[in-house]
């Protein structure tokens, strides 16, 4: 036990809040570069959400295999753990981080150090995200017990060995819904049915087909619950067709399903808590801090990666994400002599078709730029386009482009070169042809 | 007497979705359509003749509330998945369980391991 309320610990170059993919890969990109790295973990494993995702499918693009959420997980925390350079912090949180540029004062509390202050040059930000809940989206009636989001409940059955319902209906389907009716079936529930209020499913087509064809779990489009039954416990739910345009629930349509369990996919918002305390600027269409190629906040020095920034589909590029960041705090700590401190910004702005974008401003366009997009809807046959006023900096076709899936464009130097003032993106479906 | 069916899968090989249909005679596939690549053609005619899926479960640790996550190391036949969940749930480990310890040997006769893919606490 500390004796002093507050202490000061040891520094380094750069912290790292957050040991999820990002975090981890942060970390050790930053080591690689030859700074000292303080990785601060709030859970008392590392890996973040992957050690519930037990499903199988992470991994193929960076290892060109199949692997479960742990397995993804171990292989990253193994290389972090291994590193000498690298300290690691169990269940220990960052409550605030004050100062900017390269002296930062980071507040954390946690076992091993008590409550300190830590010193760094460089922050990176990999908290990941929240799910939205029930408040959220109203739904109204009573405060029983079985409603639960759908992470919460992947949490409690493949972490706690919880199974937390035997009859279940599912609302949103997004891909952690949907992989949760699978789980839920397959350990020995009755998954009534996944409600989506959308007139598309949420998550991918393989989900649909694996998750809920497989097993025989109805999915009602333009449906959504309106009221939840029960004191203690849930005892029903009211769902409600929805009319396609305007979402609104469609009187007279009400029925009643009698169910122990409602579990709520209905989407993930970055966690900001702490980064937006420091002042950097938050992009209201991703929910992450604005960023620019080298994922760097509007606070000089704050580097944020993964879900944090942006929801992302695939943790791979999650790892990728994080893995630049580190670099690019790594670079910041150390003094990067090229770095221009008045840079001329270029904009990267949403076009048509576009629903968000990152990064949103280019400092130095002279490095390959990776900008990752959603798209607004639905498109096949689909280009995505980068103008520079009149100029084309880049088209990339695409057979069909949907909102469930982040989309990845690489410009390089070359491409960049006859960039005069801001940047479009945007994606069209393609009129007859080029 | 030939036995001329048809059958319709969603494929999963890519975010197209194709909805695929698959025309089989005696259980012998003989066209499949609605697929706009190769692969999907072979996705379909797999689909349909045998699919089969990787199986993640949990596994029991002996003394602790806490699970293991397990996977079988390679697809098995479809028909066998509620068999090797029922299988995986029997199952009750002695820890300590490391990644890729083989928990159960040969799942329902499929010829497949299933591993841990987490160690115990």
């Amino acid at each position: 036990m500390r004796t002093t309320p507050c202490g000061h610990d040891d520094g380094s170059d750069v912290i790292v809040v957050g040991g999820g993919a990002a975090g981890l890969a942060a970390a050790s990109a930053a080591a690689s570069d030859g700074a000292t790295v303080t990785l601060v973990e709030r859970e008392g494993h590392l890996g973040g959400i992957l050690q519930q995702c037990i499903h199988n499918g992470f991994g193929l693009h960076r290892f060109g295999e199949e692997l479960t959420g742990p397995e993804y997980a171990a292989r990253d925390a193994r290389m972090v753990e291994a590193d000498p350079s690298i300290r690691v912090l169990m269940d220990t949180s960052v409550l605030a981080v004050d100062g900017d540029d390269d002296a930062f004062d980071v507040t954390l509390v946690g076992p091993e150090v008590g409550m300190a202050h830590m010193s760094a040059r460089s922050v990176v930000f990999a908290c990941g995200s929240r799910e939205r809940g029930r408040g959220a989206i109203g739904i109204a009636g009573s405060r029983p017990a079985g409603v639960y989001t759908a992470g919460s409940a992947q949490r409690l059955c493949n972490c706690d060995g919880a199974l937390v319902g035997r009859r279940v209906v599912v609302l949103g389907s997004g891909d952690i819904g949907l992989i949760m009716a699978r789980r839920m079936t397959w350990q020995g529930a009755h998954v009534l049915m996944v409600c989506e209020l959308a007139s598309e499913p949420g998550g991918l087509r393989r989900n649909i087909a694996q998750c809920l064809d497989d097993n025989s779990i109805p999915l009602h489009l333009s449906t959504t619950v309106t009221r939840v039954f029960g004191h203690d416990r849930l005892e029903a739910v009211e769902i409600a067709d929805v009319d396609p345009r305007t979402l609104v629930p469609v009187p007279g349509t009400e029925r009643r399903v009698e169910c122990d369990t409602l579990l709520l996919s209905v989407g993930l918002i970055p966690e900001n808590a702490v980064i937006t305390a420091t002042g950097a600027e938050i992009d209201q269409t991703t929910g992450g801090p604005a960023v620019d190629e080298s994922l760097e906040t509007s606070v000089p020095g704050v580097f944020v990666a993964g879900n944090e920034l942006h929801v992302h589909d695939l943790v791979d590029f999650v790892s990728e994400e994080g893995g630049a960041a580190g670099h690019a705090a790594a670079a910041h700590a150390l003094g990067d002599a090229d770095r221009d401190a008045a840079p001329t910004w270029v904009r990267v702005t949403k076009g048509e078709g576009v629903g968000s974008l990152t990064p949103q401003r280019l400092r130095d366009p002279a490095d390959e730029v990776t900008l990752r997009l959603r798209v607004r809807s639905r498109m096949t046959d689909a280009v995505i386009s980068i103008m520079s006023g009149d100029a084309v900096v880049k088209r990339v076709r695409k057979r069909v482009v949907v909102p469930s899936e982040m989309q990845t464009v690489r410009l390089t130097p070359a491409d960049l070169a006859p960039v005069t003032g801001d940047l479009v993106v945007s994606c069209s479906e393609r009129e007859g042809v080029e | 007497m030939s036995d001329v069916e048809r059958r319709e899968f969603t494929c999963v090989r890519c975010p197209m979705g194709c909805s695929l249909t698959v025309s089989l005679d005696d259980g012998v596939v003989t066209d499949v359509t609605g697929n706009g690549c190769p692969r999907g053609h072979a996705y379909g005619e797999h689909e349909a003749t045998h699919p089969e899926r990787v199986v993640t479960s949990l596994v029991r640790v002996a003394g602790d509330f806490r699970p293991v996550s397990v996977k079988t190391v390679s697809p098995v036949p479809k028909e066998c998945v509620a068999d090797v969940l029922a299988a995986v749930a029997a199952t009750t480990v002695e820890p300590p369980v490391s990644i890729g310890d083989v928990l159960v040997p040969d799942v329902c006769g499929t010829g497949v391991d299933v591993v841990a893919t987490r160690a115990s606490a």
